[in-house]
């Protein structure tokens, strides 16, 4: 397969460039406005997802305390400004789902893969370009409905990211939050399934069939492969999910059954359903919910692999072995779901069944880690913005990763489970680290995009106060877990819990610094787009064929060139035609030229 | 600013790893007779995953040191052996690490939830409700009266759908909203819900257990010293779900016979 | 046949949505099976007998794939199809058209009954399963009218390798359906 030519369809690129203003920028078919499209999604639902966090964390400080203006905002949540526990439920509901759906996943996948997978394997553009737009269509619709959740009677959704039944799934008479909002964030999430399968089968059959001349499978970048793991990930993931959305809808809205069992007593009423299971969804929920997570991380993986070389300059450290741990972490990500219940009453056998693979897993990781620290070692570290956020990104993946150890076992999950070390761990090794590298594909690619240099001193700064913040924020997390302060909660009135109470004090003030410190960022992404540097083809000195077009590329990409790909991503530290390096699209490095014979050691 | 980047990183771990170290932050002292199992899996796993957090994080700020912001006269060098010492490092101590884990965890795990309760254990019969937990005793005949979700009326008190005038076992049924039990006697729970998920969490007792609507779910444990300790909500359940909680009472067995006569007196 | 040596994104992207549909399907079959053990509601029905109509239209409309893929595969290199090309599509697409109207009309008679969406886990399946299917299948209509637009101006190569792709999700549709017909036949 690897070894094959491709001859694309002369067909390939089957649409003109657009000519009005809605074909240009709103219902583009051009992969890198979609991407673009992605990326400002992401960037909006950041900022919700955000300010819900900075809301949650006031009031986890100060429960009793009103917020300024919030009052205003959501009267009947928040009377005189002071959240009420189902507010507070909601905006929890709300930022998971936010986060998790429309930033962790668009942002370093959809986003980033739409604009430089066609790209990078020298396409002109998706193997779909229509179903391509419908994909962030959809998924932007599928924002606007969970968006709608936070203006319905009832109260916006109230149930957790995890949205588990029945307390999702028997409506109005468990409480605020279980009407219209509850069936809209499940129609949101439906919604969202579509629009991820529809760019995923784009992913793949562009990097199946759309290679250009020269890219075999082993010489796409790593980036490429990651978005490419990931889609077929995805694919699984979602097709999964949806059905398991599409049950809890009928459950709610037309007296179904699914995953409501008999003789309920809900608000004194004896609930009419019989028969459903509440684990059926927890399992269809986490084997789409586990794979989710690598989703998220997978991207990052490629994102960091992509780019740490390029200021190291020096190649990645066993390029293929980081190729293999991807693919081996997505096949054992399908066999994980059940560590999110160990203790939610299946049978504890197979509890010990789900903990060996999801001990397992953390070899490959592991590897990619050691990959990762190994191509630090004898470098020529040059520390632009990017090239920090990518040296963090390995911090902070380390850290949430070890918690991993803990949470995989049975035994201590019987004390940590629902407590903040969760927390702390999957927003450390889920959230942070996917960040971080969104974080270093922004520096990193922004130039090409937008054709101006964003601001090394304010990325920077930008770096070190979020650096020091999210360790500030997180990691106190895992002590509060240890303690055995538990998650949702949105007052600690209990009396073992008092005594933490100047802890969350001081995570809040370094979210709410962390946040603010994310306003550089916006500042410099914005404040560039005028008046930044102009950037030159290939500022960085990087191989990939992303840089030997102009800055932006024109609309098909290659400006009717068709590249032939003569070397690997990975040529640093060679003897090149213009420096260190050799580009992918040429000319070829001597057969000589192989990594292992860079000098002595 | 590799120096900077290394010394920070260096801060950050060693900080960390220092509260982490001198338990700042610590479970409860355990007062069950599984938590030892618990509590010692959970120290060996601190160590490992402690050892290897300190280490690659002062690794990377090492190599950072290092191999950041120099000239272009020293000459890149590839880590010693490539990438073969880590595949081979990965699997083989990682390797090993999760082979103990594992026949070590599942010992204490089989131990708190694979195996049988012992014979004469304490039977208690728990429900879950929104925002409250109700614990039921058999009374002297030993025996649980039936459930009847339609008979239920928190109004009235039948919390658990009780039917005393058609169900003998029923009649002497003792209903608290605290959970009595006597110390180093083994407790049998079933946990049921009258409606929605929650859970069952003792910190002190190392014990964690959800409750899944429509099933009836058995735990068990030995508490090993008396006094008063909480029993919080785990499982998101609605607006309630932070004030979810009652008071587990383990008491010598005398102050327990008394407060079950008192009980039943009622 | 040169076609063959392009690489295809159109059969790529079929052969990916059946991957996908499929696993949609397997998470449906495998809440049905943890959803009828142990649930003492699962009331028994006979499914409706135009089920079995349904299904011979359905094979019918993919035996009349065939035949207008064996018109084109009988073209030439050069010049344009045949018109019975088109026309056999048309077939197959009316056949389509004709089976959804027969599980609506499933539908209706299972209504007729009493068994409606919520009554009981069997029926909720049933309801749940056809429809899915059903969407799907309209789906693929929509997917093969496109194609019947799109080969009348393309050349044999090309126009056989989007009939192949076509034909690839409109018998998957078939299979998928007899596997339904199957499971309901044994659980319903």
């Amino acid at each position: 397969m690897s070894e094959r030519t491709l001859t694309p369809e002369p067909v390939a690129h089957q649409h003109g460039p657009p000519t009005t203003f809605i074909r240009k920028y709103v219902f583009s078919l051009d992969h890198k406005v979609i991407g673009k499209q992605y990326l400002g999604l992401a960037l909006l639902a950041v900022c919700v997802g955000m300010v819900l966090s900075w809301l949650m964390r006031l009031h986890l400080g100060w429960p009793s305390a009103p917020i300024p203006g919030l009052g205003k905002v959501m009267p009947t949540g928040a009377p005189g400004g002071v959240m009420t526990p189902e507010l507070y439920l909601s905006l929890m509901t709300m930022h998971g789902t936010i986060m998790v759906f429309f930033v962790l996943t668009t942002a370093p996948f959809a986003g980033f893969g739409n604009y430089f997978l066609p790209i990078q394997v020298g396409a002109e553009d998706m193997a779909f370009p229509h179903f391509n737009m419908m994909s962030f269509w959809t998924t932007f619709v599928a924002f606007l409905v969970l968006i709608a959740s936070f203006f319905v009677v009832e109260g916006p959704a109230l149930s957790g990211w995890t949205a588990y039944a029945p307390l999702s799934a028997v409506g109005k008479d468990a409480g605020p939050g279980q009407g219209l909002g509850q069936t809209l964030w499940g129609i949101s999430i439906a919604i969202f399934c579509v629009g991820q399968l529809l760019g995923g089968l784009n992913f793949i059959a562009t990097t199946l069939d759309l290679r250009t001349k020269g890219m075999s499978l082993a010489r796409m970048p790593y980036s490429t492969w990651a978005w490419f793991v990931t889609s077929v990930i995805g694919l699984i993931a979602f097709a999964v999910l949806m059905p398991a959305c599409i049950m809890l809808i009928l459950d709610r809205v037309a007296g179904t059954s699914f995953f409501i069992p008999a003789g309920l007593v809900i608000s004194d009423r004896l609930q009419p359903h019989a028969g459903g299971s509440p684990l059926l969804w927890q399992h269809l929920f986490w084997f789409f919910g586990h794979p989710e997570v690598y989703i998220a991380i997978l991207p990052a993986f490629g994102i960091v692999s992509h780019i740490l070389p390029v200021f190291a300059r020096k190649p990645l450290l066993g390029p293929r072995v980081l190729i293999a741990c991807m693919v081996t972490i997505g096949f054992l990500s399908y066999t994980v779901w059940g560590h999110h219940m160990f203790l939610s009453g299946m049978n504890p056998f197979s509890a010990i069944l789900f903990s060996v693979p999801t001990l397992i897993i953390t070899i490959p990781a592991t590897v990619a880690t050691l990959l990762w620290i190994g191509t630090v070692y004898g470098a020529k570290l040059r520390f632009t913005t990017p090239a920090l956020f990518c040296l963090g990104f390995i911090s902070v993946f380390v850290s949430g990763g070890l918690s991993g150890f803990f949470l995989a076992q049975p035994s201590i999950d019987v004390y940590l489970h629902a407590t903040y070390f969760v927390v702390a761990h999957f927003h450390f090794v889920m959230a942070v680290a996917a960040i971080f590298a969104t974080f270093a594909g922004t520096y990193f690619w922004y130039p090409k995009m937008y054709g101006r240099m964003m601001n090394e001193t304010l990325g920077k700064w930008h770096f070190w106060l979020t650096f020091i913040g999210v360790y500030c924020v997180f990691m106190p997390m895992h002590y509060l877990g240890l303690a055995g302060n538990v998650r949702r909660y949105s007052a600690f009135t209990d009396d073992y819990l008092q005594p933490l109470i100047p802890l969350h004090r001081f995570i809040t003030v370094a979210a709410l610094f962390t946040g603010a410190a994310q306003l550089i960022f916006l500042y410099n992404l914005f404040r560039s787009r005028t008046r930044g540097a102009p950037a030159p083809d290939n500022p960085w000195a990087a191989t990939s064929l992303e840089w030997s077009t102009s800055s932006p590329p024109p609309f098909d990409n290659f400006g009717g060139r068709h590249l032939v790909v003569e070397n690997g991503p990975n040529e640093y530290g060679v003897a090149g035609p213009a420096g260190d390096y050799a580009m992918q699209a040429g000319p070829a490095l001597r057969p000589a030229a192989s990594p292992s014979r860079l000098g002595p050691a | 600013m590799g120096k900077l980047f290394a010394v920070v990183l260096t801060i950050i771990t060693v900080i960390s790893a220092a509260l982490f170290a001198m338990h700042v932050w610590w479970p409860p002292v355990d007062i069950s007779a599984h938590g030892p199992g618990i509590d010692h899996q959970l120290s060996e796993t601190m160590l490992s995953a402690g050892i290897l957090f300190v280490v690659s994080q002062l690794a990377l700020a090492l190599f950072v040191w290092q191999y950041g912001d120099r000239g272009d006269q020293r000459p890149i060098k590839v880590f010693p052996g490539g990438a073969t010492p880590m595949v081979v490092f990965a699997i083989l101590l990682v390797g090993a690490e999760v082979l103990a884990l594992t026949l070590v965890g599942s010992k204490v795990w089989a131990n708190v939830f694979m195996a049988q309760a012992p014979p004469g254990s304490l039977q208690i019969d728990v429900q879950a409700e929104q925002f409250a937990f109700y614990f039921r005793y058999p009374g002297p005949d030993g025996k649980f009266g039936a459930i009847n979700p339609e008979k239920i009326d928190d109004a009235s008190g039948n919390f658990f759908g009780l039917d005393p005038a058609n169900d003998t076992t029923a009649r002497d049924d003792i209903v608290s909203g605290t959970l009595a039990i006597p110390v180093n006697r083994p407790i049998l729970l079933t946990l049921h819900s009258k409606d929605l998920g929650h859970s069952f969490y003792v910190p002190e007792l190392r014990i964690q257990q959800d409750f899944v609507p429509g099933l009836l779910i058995p735990i068990h444990f030995t508490a090993t010293q008396t006094g008063k300790y909480e029993i919080v909500c785990t499982q998101l359940c609605g607006l309630g779900h932070f004030n979810m909680r009652a008071y587990v009472e383990v008491m010598t067995q005398d102050q327990y016979s008394q407060w079950l006569t008192s009980q039943s007196a009622q | 046949m040169d076609d063959t040596l392009h690489a295809s994104p159109a059969k790529t992207g079929v052969w990916v949505a059946v991957a996908t549909i499929a696993m949609s399907f397997a998470a449906f079959t495998s809440a049905m099976v943890v959803r009828q053990s142990g649930a003492t509601e699962w009331q028994l029905f006979r499914l409706p007998p135009i089920l079995y109509l349904n299904t011979l239209l359905l094979i019918g409309s993919s035996v009349t794939l065939e035949i207008s893929r064996r018109r084109a595969a009988a073209a030439g290199t050069a010049g344009l199809l045949p018109l019975p090309v088109r026309f056999w599509l048309t077939v197959t697409l009316g056949l389509g058209l004709l089976f959804v109207s027969g599980q609506v009309i499933a539908w209706r008679a299972l209504a007729a009954q009493g068994l409606y969406l919520s009554s009981s886990p069997s029926s909720s399946f049933f309801y749940v399963l056809t429809g899915f299917h059903g969407l799907h299948l309209l789906g693929g209509a929509v997917g093969l009218s496109y194609v019947r637009h799109r080969v009348a101006g393309m050349p044999p190569g090309p126009a056989r390798n989007l009939l192949g792709a076509g034909a690839i999700y409109w018998h998957f549709m078939g299979g998928l359906w007899l596997y339904l017909l199957l499971i309901l036949a044994i659980r319903a």
